[in-house]
C-alpha cells in the first residue's frame, strides 16, 4: 500500500495532482537545502587557510651538493628528494627502458610537463622528485650503488621501498612487476638562480 | 524504621504502575526478556553475541575515561597516552582495558560470525540480522582503525598513510578525496583530530544504533539456533514455543557464566600480556610518529591483516584495493549465494563442511600472511589463498544447491 493510495481513499475528492505537485515541490526544495546545508561541514575537512599558508613553498640552497648526493628536504609535510646526479647516473637512465612500467613519464598527473623527459628533470643533472611512494606512500630507501642487491640481481642504483618492495630508478621511474603503479611524483619547482631551488612554484611563464 | 515490607512493595507496586501507564518499561521487559522465548538449544557458540555488548559497553566505559586525559593534538598526544600509562592513578589499567579490549572484541565478534556461518543464521527470514551485523563490523573496523592512530605513534601515522592512500586508488576524484580525508596535505594534526571526533562521538552513535536495529530485526525473527529449524513452528496452547525457554532467568543466568569465564581470561591478557606480543599494540607504535621516517614494515593490527594480504597479493593498486574491498562486502550477498534447503552446517553435506573449514583455514592463514614481511614466496601464497577466499563465495550457490542434504529434525536434538 502506498501513502498516494491512502491519500486518495481518505479524501477522494481532494485535488491528488495538487497534492502531488506540493510533495514533489517540496521534495526537491528540500534535498537542494540539505545539500546547501551539508556543504560546509563537508567543506570544512578541506585544508584549512593555516594549513595552505604552510604548505607554501620551500627555498633550498643546492650550491654546496657533491655529485652523488641525495638532500631530503620537507614541503607540506612531504619529504621532497633532491638528487644531484653524476654522469654515470644520466647514463644509466637511458639503459632501463625495458625494465620500467612509463620509461618515457607518459602519465600526465606525475609530473608538470617540463620535467616529462628522460631525466625528469628541469636540469639533467638535478632531480627534484617526491620521495613518497606511489603505493602506498612510505618514504623508499635511496641505493645508489650499481650491483647485487637482496632485491635485485642486476641493480642499477635507484630507490626501493622496504614496505612493499617497490623500486624506482635514479629518475624517480617505478619498474614493472612492483606494487607502485606509476613513476614517482615531481614537485612543481624551479630554480631561483645557480645555486637555488624553489619547490612548489611553477618556472616563470608556466601556469 | 523502615515500613513493613507488604507496604513498602505495595508503594513500589504503586510506583511501578505509575512508570508504566507514562513509559512501556514492564512490557518492553516482557517482550524482549522475561518472556523472549529463545531456542533450548543454543551452544558454546551462542555465547558471543552477549559477549559482543559487553566489550561494547567496555569500549565506552573506558573509552569515555581516557578522553578525560587524551590530548588530541599531534604535539601531544603520544605523550598524553604515556601520561595515562605513567602518571594518571589506575590510567594503565583503564587504557589497557581499552586497547586490549579492541582485539577482544573482534575475537569476539569473529567467532559470533563463524557461528553464523555454521548454523545458516543469515538465511531467511533473518537476511537483515547478518546484513545489520555486516554493517557494525564495517563501522567497527574503521572505529578500531581511527582508535589505533589515536596514540600518534609511528605505526598510528604511517597506518593512518597506507590506509588513506588506498583512496587514492578510485580514479580521477582519489586524490582530491585523499586530501579531503587528511584536511592537510599531509598526514597531520588536522587528520589527528577529526578521527578523534569520529571515534568518539560519530562512529560509536552509528554502532549504537546499529546494534539496537541489530537486535530489533533479531527478535522481530526470534533467534536461529544449532539445528536451524523455526521453534516458532510448534508452539503450545498459550502460544509459546514449544522448544523456547523465556531468555530470562534461562538465557541470562547462561550469558553470565559465559562472562565470568570470558572476563577471566581476559583480565588475564591485561594483567600478563596486555600486548600479547606485539600482536595488540605493536613495538614500532612506542616510538612518537615521524613523517619522515617511515617504519620498516607497516603492518595493521592482526584483526586487519586477512584484508591486508589481499591488498598485498595484488600487484596493482587499483585492482588491490577493489579487492580488498570486495572481500569485505561479498559478506553482504551471501544470505543470497547460501541455497541450500536446511540452514545448519548439521544437516548440509560433506561440501558444505569442507568449504566451510577451508574458509576457516584461508582466512586465519590470510591473516597470518597480512602479518610477514611479504617477501616473494609469501607473496605467491597470499595469491593462492586470495585466491581460496573467494572461490568460497563462487563455490557457496553451487555446493548448497547441488550436495545431498539430510532431513532436518521436527523439534530441537540436544
Amino acid at each position: 500500500m502506498s501513502d498516494k493510495q491512502s491519500l486518495a481513499s481518505i479524501e477522494p475528492s481532494a485535488n491528488t495532482g495538487r497534492r502531488m505537485l506540493l510533495l514533489a515541490g517540496t521534495g526537491v526544495v528540500g534535498v537542494v537545502g540539505a545539500g546547501f546545508v551539508a556543504w560546509p561541514f563537508l567543506a570544512s575537512w578541506n585544508p584549512s587557510a593555516r594549513a595552505r599558508v604552510v604548505g607554501a613553498p620551500v627555498e633550498v640552497f643546492i650550491g654546496a651538493m657533491e655529485p652523488g648526493q641525495l638532500l631530503k628536504v620537507v614541503w607540506r609535510g612531504q619529504t621532497i628528494g633532491i638528487l644531484r646526479r653524476t654522469p654515470q647516473m644520466l647514463e644509466a637512465l637511458d639503459e632501463l627502458k625495458d625494465e620500467l612500467r612509463d620509461p618515457q613519464s607518459t602519465t600526465p598527473t606525475q609530473q608538470p610537463e617540463y620535467a616529462a623527459n628522460l631525466h625528469r628533470s628541469i636540469r639533467p643533472e638535478y632531480l627534484v622528485v617526491n620521495l613518497h611512494c606511489t603505493h602506498l606512500g612510505c618514504v623508499p630507501e635511496f641505493i645508489p650503488e650499481v650491483g647485487a642487491q637482496p632485491f635485485e640481481l642486476n641493480w642499477k642504483g635507484g630507490f626501493y621501498c622496504p614496505c612493499h618492495k617497490s623500486k624506482f630508478d635514479l629518475a624517480g621511474r617505478v619498474y614493472t612487476g612492483v606494487p607502485a603503479p606509476t613513476n614517482l611524483i615531481i614537485p612543481p619547482y624551479r630554480f631561483t638562480d645557480d645555486e637555488r631551488v624553489l619547490i612548489g612554484m611553477e618556472p616563470e611563464g608556466v601556469v | 524504621m523502615a515500613k513493613p515490607a507488604s507496604s513498602l512493595s505495595r508503594s513500589a507496586g504503586a510506583l511501578g504502575n505509575w512508570i508504566d501507564q507514562r513509559i512501556p518499561v514492564s512490557s518492553f521487559w516482557k517482550a524482549h526478556i522475561s518472556e523472549y522465548y529463545a531456542p533450548k538449544n543454543f551452544n558454546f557458540f551462542y555465547f558471543f553475541g552477549s559477549l559482543a555488548l559487553l566489550m561494547l559497553v567496555n569500549q565506552i566505559v573506558t573509552g569515555i575515561f581516557l578522553t578525560m586525559h587524551y590530548k588530541p593534538d599531534a604535539e601531544m598526544a603520544f605523550s598524553s597516552v604515556e601520561y595515562i600509562m605513567r602518571d594518571v592513578e589506575w590510567g594503565w589499567l583503564i587504557r589497557y582495558m581499552h586497547s586490549t579490549g579492541a582485539s577482544f572484541f573482534f575475537v569476539v565478534v569473529y567467532l559470533h560470525m563463524f557461528r553464523a556461518l555454521m548454523y545458516g543464521s543469515y538465511k531467511s527470514p533473518r537476511e537483515l540480522v547478518w546484513i545489520l551485523g555486516v554493517l557494525i563490523y564495517l563501522v567497527l573496523m574503521a572505529e578500531a582503525f581511527m582508535g589505533y592512530v589515536l596514540p600518534w605513534g609511528q605505526m598510528s601515522y604511517w597506518g593512518a598513510q597506507v590506509i588513506i592512500s588506498l583512496f587514492g586508488a578510485i580514479p580521477v576524484v582519489g586524490d582530491a578525496l585523499v586530501e579531503w580525508i587528511r584536511g592537510d596535505f599531509f598526514v597531520s594534526d588536522a587528520t589527528l583530530n577529526r578521527f578523534f571526533a569520529l571515534h568518539v562521538i560519530a562512529l560509536p552513535l552509528a554502532l549504537l544504533g546499529l546494534v539496537v536495529l541489530h537486535l530489533a530485526a533479531l527478535h522481530e525473527v526470534g533467534s536461529n539456533n544449532p539445528d536451524g529449524i523455526e521453534v516458532k513452528k510448534n508452539k503450545d496452547a498459550q502460544g509459546r514455543p514449544l522448544d523456547g525457554i523465556p531468555f530470562h532467568p534461562y538465557y541470562t543466568v547462561k550469558d553470565i557464566f559465559g562472562v565470568g569465564v570470558f572476563l577471566t581470561l581476559f583480565a588475564f591478557v591485561i594483567f600478563y600480556a596486555p600486548e600479547f606480543g606485539g600482536l595488540f599494540l605493536e613495538p614500532d607504535n612506542f616510538n612518537p610518529a615521524d613523517p619522515l621516517v617511515t617504519p620498516e614494515h607497516i603492518v595493521p593490527v592482526w584483526y586487519f591483516t586477512p584484508y591486508y594480504a589481499i591488498l598485498r597479493a595484488v600487484p596493482d593498486k587499483l585492482a588491490g584495493v577493489i579487492l580488498m574491498g570486495l572481500a569485505i562486502m561479498v559478506l553482504f550477498i551471501v544470505p543470497w549465494l547460501d541455497r541450500s534447503r536446511v540452514k545448519s552446517i548439521r544437516y548440509k553435506g560433506w561440501g558444505s563442511r569442507i568449504l566451510l573449514a577451508v574458509f576457516t583455514v584461508t582466512f586465519i592463514r590470510l591473516g597470518m600472511l597480512g602479518m610477514s614481511e611479504g617477501t616473494y614466496i609469501q607473496t605467491l601464497e597470499s595469491r593462492f589463498w586470495t585466491f581460496a577466499y573467494f572461490a568460497f563465495f563462487i563455490l557457496l550457490p553451487f555446493i548448497t544447491k547441488y550436495e545431498k542434504t539430510r532431513p532436518e529434525p521436527e523439534r530441537v536434538t540436544k
